[in-house]
Parts: structure tokens; C-alpha cells; sequence
């Protein structure tokens, strides 16, 4: 089942949460709506289940008008953000509650909640009542209430937030390898980057109401479409400088911009990503952006596998951080140390020009 | 220096603790709440010197009269009736307190009007004032010249000085406690549930039966036991509407006065620690039940 959200608008009060929000989702695709608290990503998702109704704008379904069915008439499972059991029941009659308020029959509804607790790994638990599960488990309940109505679309609020590390990375595999058996078209929140990119087909970008960019996960972790995509989406090392005659410099370093070809110079940021530079012994280094940098590191920090260099370009106040695999450190010339002189070199850069909107 | 203090039990803590650093920590653990020593004789007391002590009292000088003795001043025709009247009117009330108050809370709770403040605090009312000014404004509106009564007589309800009378004081004293006991329960409530609940095609009433109910239900008992309890124990109120027909429209606690003032002590007490009795076997019931609710609730 394929969804259409057409210039959709949504205010509470005097506080817009949606802003002429477009978004269309293939059948069958596992999409993400990712970005920081206020963004409008949840509102969203409850507009696409029907517990909001927009101000302005439509949803359609297969291509069919749903923008006025209310929850009940539109066949989604949703999974809440705290699970949101009934606490007073059994793990299977909350399981089996879609089907009981549709009067399916008894043994019907025996042979489905057993499928489905089989399919969410809590045969046996059936019994049991929500309190006397995990964090995980629980969620794994949600999900199997959820499914047992068998809907269209399948909706989840931020379905990993209330869980630990651990229990958050097994469960969104497993999330993965479920949703590709039964390949129905699902939506999730999140604010979690990592999450959304590891599970997801294609990643929606918001910000303040508005979709900042869609994509896979790929096109948008390489080439972010604006600013805040790019700040969102990790460290970055951003610099205010020039551009013009379709060129910024970063310390001197030309990078190409033909997007502002004009000759009359321009406000332009510089983006860096930590990892996409390398660091080498000084001297100059021929790369595909001309030269390298010369810097001499302030710190150095050491998280597992990545370690993270602080440094400081000559004539510049403003510190660089350089993301080095650790076997990669091990391997350089140098020992990677506080006051060594090193060169920098932009493996890739980006150019934007902020616009009015664009806020952080 | 108390933080100091605790450095050194707790440093101490893996030798024996000696006497002195136990007593420490009592010492710092009575800083935050009253140690359980404490509180089990304060509590202790409190319930023995102002529950039990007066009711034990009460039971022996009953008792005093034997078996029999006990019987015939307990067990009269006119008595039998006014338990009956009474165990009954506070039955009736503590239910459509417990109803209305389920209602009333829920609006409260849920819905954002203007004024609800105002009515908010309008709930406590019928707690602090005199009760047998109730019973007197009751009286006057009811009687057949009342502001309603002039409608109500004629059609054949009498408000005033009849069983009907004892009900609506009652309900009016205890109402409070039915609502303030749900309503905390009602704002506490995962609203999410009842949403989850309309996705997978719940109806507005399947929501309300089968989400929300089950766990505001213990709630409910619990104010259906202090209304029940309240409703027993009044006596302020009903002894200016009822008229206190004997056989018909005394309650109990009208009686006991009655017999006292007929200086008839021993009957008296015999009839109080019957009324005692019921009352205690009812609420024990009724928390009974509360707690199987709760626990299923969980």
C-alpha cells in the first residue's frame, strides 16, 4: 500500500508543526522520518494513522482520499513510543484486543495470537501480563497487537527510544529481517541518525515542519541537500568564508561551487566532515582539491576504533577535527600527539550558501 | 560534617559494622523519614488511642449486658427497622455518589472549561460545612412551600421528610469523596492506551469498557467505600430532613440519640455496636473487592 501526504499543514496553537509537508511512500518501503525533537516528524505519523486530522492538505492511500477517516476506519498498526499495553490484560489478550472488537471468532483468534507470538519470539509468554516483561519484550508485544489486525501500513513512534543499547540494536535488526518477510510498507520516527539509516530504505529529513530532503539512506548521508542535513547528520566542521565566480577557500584551499558562478562575492559556509579528512606528516600533498594544510594538533582522543584529533591550522584560531580510523593511526609516520605539525587534506568539502530560513 | 559522617560508615562497611556506625545509619536514615521504630508506635498509638481504645469501651459496656440482655435491647422491631433504613439509604447513596462522582471526576479531569477551577474547589464544600445546615437547606427546598418542592410535591416527590430526603443528603456528603478519590486516577491515566485502543477498532464505549475501566475501577470501589462509610456514620444532615418517623425514616445514629435521651444508655450502646458491626462487615467486603480489582489492574 503506497501513501501520498499532499501539502499537508498542521498547527497547534500558535505553534506550526507542519508546513506544507509533501511526502509519497512506495509500497513496501521501511521509511524513516528522522530529525531533532519539534520538527513535526511524530505529528506527522499520527496525521498518516488519523489520531491528527491536518488543517490543510491530504493523505491518500493506494490512491485513495483517507484525510477525513478517522483511526478507526483506516486499517494501520501503530506502535507506541512507550508501548502504551493494557495493563490489565495478558500479553495475549492484548495481543488478540484488534480482533476481539472485531468479533472474530474464538479459535480464530487463538490460532492468530499464537502465530503472531511465535512471530515475535514470546511463545509461551502469553500469560503473562505486561508488567512482568522487559523493555524489549514489551515493545515486541506492541508490535504483535499491532500486526494482528493485519494492517495496511504499519506506523512506529520512536520504537527503540525507551530501550538500552543493547536490546535497541537486536531489536531494529530483527524489526529489519520482519519487515522484509512480510515487506509491508512502514513508517518510523526517530532522532537517532544511526537508526534511521541502518534500518531504513529511505530517510526523510525533517526540520521545523518542512522536509529538509528525502532519499535512501546513502544519498543522503553523501550528499546532503542543505544545511542542516549536513549538521544533523554528525560532527562537522563548518567554516564561514567566501564564495564566488563559482569557487569558495578554505584556508586558501579552492573548492569548487558552480552552482554561484556569479563574479560579485558572496556569504558562504564551508563544511567539513571529520571523517572525510586526512592527516599526514607536513609538507604539501597533491590532492583533488589542490593542497593540503598545514595544522599542529591540540588533542587527541581515543573512542574504540575511531580516534578523534583536534587540531589547529597555522593563522587560525578555529579548531579542526579530524576523524582518523585508529589502525589507520597506528600506521602514519607520526605519533599522533599534542603540538606534532601534520597536514590536512579535504578528501571532500561542501559549499552552502545559508538562506534565510536556514537556522540551526 | 554530616557528610563526613557517612564517609566513615561507609568505610567502615567492610569490617563488621560495629553498634555505633549501625546506629549511624539509622541516625541518617531517620534524617529523611521517621525511622520504622518510630512511625510503627506513632501509628501504633494513634490508632489505638483514637479508634480502638473508644470502641473497645463501647463493646464492653454492651457487652456487660449478656447475650440476652444484648438482644432484646438490640434486636427491637423499631431497631431492626432503622438499621435497615440506614444500611439501605447509605447503599443507595454510596452508589450514585460513586456514579455521578465518576462522571464529575472525569469532566474534571479531562475536560478544560472556563470555570473549572471554581468547580473544582466547589467539590470540597459539602466537607466543610456543618452538615445539618445541608440538612436544613435540603429540608426547606424540598417541604411542600420549598423552591422545589412547589413542583416536585405535586407530582408526588416528596424531597422532604422521607426516605428519598435521607438519600439525597447522603449523597450530597459523601459525593466528594467518590470524586477526589477517582479523579487523581482519571489525570494519571495513559492517554496513549486509549488511543492504541481506537486504532486496532475499538469504539468509543469498547475503549471506555474494556481500556479505561478496568483501570479506574479499583478507584471507583475505593470512593464507593469512603462514600458508603460516610453515608453510615451521618447523622447532622438526615436528622433535620428526615422527620424520623420511627419504622420508616430513622436511621440508626437517630435512633442511638433517641434512646439517650430516654436515658435508656444500655440500649443505646447495644444498637451502636450493631450498627458498628454491619458497617465494619460491609466496608471489609467492599475493600476486599477493591483490592482484587487492583490486582488485577496491574
Amino acid at each position: 500500500m503506497s501513501i501520498h501526504v499532499r501539502s499537508i499543514s498542521k498547527s497547534f496553537g500558535s505553534f506550526q508543526a507542519l508546513d506544507d509537508v509533501s511526502l509519497d511512500v512506495a509500497a513496501g518501503t521501511l521509511l524513516a522520518l528522522l530529525g531533532p525533537s519539534g520538527s513535526g516528524k511524530t505529528t506527522l505519523l499520527r496525521i498518516i494513522a488519523g489520531l491528527e486530522f491536518p488543517d490543510a492538505g491530504s493523505i491518500e492511500e493506494d490512491g485513495e482520499d483517507i484525510t477525513e477517516r478517522h483511526a478507526r476506519q483506516r486499517e494501520v498498526g501503530f506502535v507506541f513510543q512507550h508501548y502504551a499495553l493494557f495493563r490489565h490484560m495478558s500479553v495475549f489478550e492484548n495481543v488478540a484486543f484488534g480482533l476481539r472488537v472485531r468479533k472474530v471468532p474464538s479459535a480464530e483468534v487463538t490460532t492468530r495470537v499464537e502465530e503472531l507470538l511465535r512471530l515475535v519470539r514470546l511463545e509461551g509468554l502469553g500469560g503473562r501480563k505486561p508488567s512482568q516483561l522487559s523493555g524489549g519484550q514489551r515493545q515486541r508485544v506492541a508490535l504483535a497487537r499491532a500486526l494482528a489486525i493485519r494492517p495496511k501500513i504499519l506506523l512506529l513512534d520512536e520504537p527503540f527510544g525507551a530501550l538500552d543499547a543493547k536490546v535497541r540494536v537486536e531489536l531494529r535488526q530483527w524489526l529489519r529481517r520482519l519487515h522484509d518477510e512480510i515487506g509491508m510498507t512502514s513508517v518510523f520516527v526517530t532522532h537517532d541518525q544511526e537508526e534511521a539509516f541502518e534500518l531504513a530504505d529511505e530517510v526523510v529529513v525533517m526540520n521545523h515542519g518542512k522536509i529538509e530532503q528525502q532519499g535512501t539512506p546513502d544519498e543522503v548521508f553523501d550528499r546532503p541537500s542543505t544545511p542542516f542535513v549536513m549538521d544533523f547528520l554528525g560532527n562537522v566542521n563548518v567554516y564561514h568564508g567566501r564564495v564566488e565566480n563559482g569557487r569558495a577557500f578554505w584556508h586558501g584551499i579552492p573548492i569548487d561551487y558552480p552552482a554561484y558562478p556569479h563574479a560579485q562575492s558572496r556569504e558562504a559556509r564551508v563544511y567539513l566532515r571529520p571523517h572525510e579528512l586526512e592527516i599526514s606528516p607536513p609538507g604539501a600533498v597533491a590532492n583533488r582539491l589542490g593542497t593540503s594544510l598545514a595544522a599542529s594538533i591540540v588533542r587527541v582522543t581515543r573512542s574504540g576504533p575511531i580516534t578523534r584529533v583536534a587540531c589547529r591550522p597555522h593563522g587560525s584560531e578555529q579548531e579542526l577535527h579530524v576523524d582518523v580510523p585508529t589502525e589507520t593511526a597506528r600506521g602514519l609516520q607520526i605519533t599522533l600527539e599534542p603540538g606534532t605539525h601534520v597536514a590536512i587534506t579535504p578528501r571532500n568539502a561542501r559549499v552552502f550558501i545559508p538562506g534565510p530560513e536556514y537556522s540551526i | 560534617m554530616i557528610a563526613l559522617a557517612d564517609h566513615s560508615s561507609l568505610a567502615a562497611g567492610s569490617s563488621p559494622p560495629s553498634d555505633a556506625v549501625r546506629r549511624g545509619r539509622l541516625r541518617r536514615r531517620a534524617a529523611v523519614l521517621p525511622g520504622f521504630g518510630a512511625s510503627a508506635a506513632i501509628t501504633s498509638l494513634v490508632v489505638l488511642a483514637l479508634i480502638v481504645f473508644p470502641l473497645t469501651v463501647l463493646v464492653l459496656r454492651a457487652a456487660s449486658l449478656g447475650p440476652a440482655g444484648f438482644l432484646a435491647a438490640a434486636w427491637t422491631p423499631r431497631a431492626r427497622a432503622a438499621y435497615a433504613v440506614s444500611l439501605g439509604a447509605s447503599l443507595i447513596a454510596a452508589v450514585i455518589s460513586s456514579l455521578l462522582g465518576l462522571v464529575v471526576a472525569w469532566v474534571l479531569a479531562r475536560v478544560r472549561f472556563p470555570g473549572r477551577r471554581l468547580i473544582d474547589a466547589l467539590v470540597d464544600v459539602p466537607l466543610a460545612l456543618p452538615t445539618a445546615v445541608a440538612g436544613l437547606v435540603y429540608s426547606s427546598l424540598y417541604v411542600k412551600k420549598g423552591w422545589l418542592g412547589q413542583w416536585l410535591v405535586p407530582l408526588g416527590i416528596n424531597g422532604a421528610y422521607s426516605y428519598l430526603g435521607i438519600v439525597l443528603v447522603l449523597v450530597f456528603v459523601s459525593l466528594p469523596f467518590a470524586i477526589r478519590v477517582v479523579q487523581p486516577v482519571i489525570e494519571s491515566l495513559d492517554r496513549d492506551t486509549e488511543e492504541a485502543a481506537r486504532i486496532l477498532g475499538a469504539s468509543r464505549l469498547q475503549t471506555f469498557l474494556r481500556v479505561v475501566l478496568p483501570g479506574i475501577l479499583p478507584a471507583v470501589v475505593t470512593g464507593f467505600a469512603l462514600s458508603l462509610a460516610r453515608a453510615l456514620g451521618e447523622y447532622g444532615s438526615v436528622v433535620f430532613i428526615s422527620g424520623n418517623m420511627p419504622f420508616k425514616t430513622e436511621i440508626a445514629p437517630v435512633l442511638i440519640v433517641a434512646r439517650l435521651e430516654e436515658f435508656a444508655y444500655a440500649e443505646a450502646t447495644t444498637v451502636a455496636v450493631l450498627l458498628l458491626a454491619m458497617s465494619l462487615t460491609l466496608l471489609v467486603v467492599v475493600n476486599t473487592l477493591q483490592q482484587r480489582l487492583a490486582r488485577n489492574a496491574q
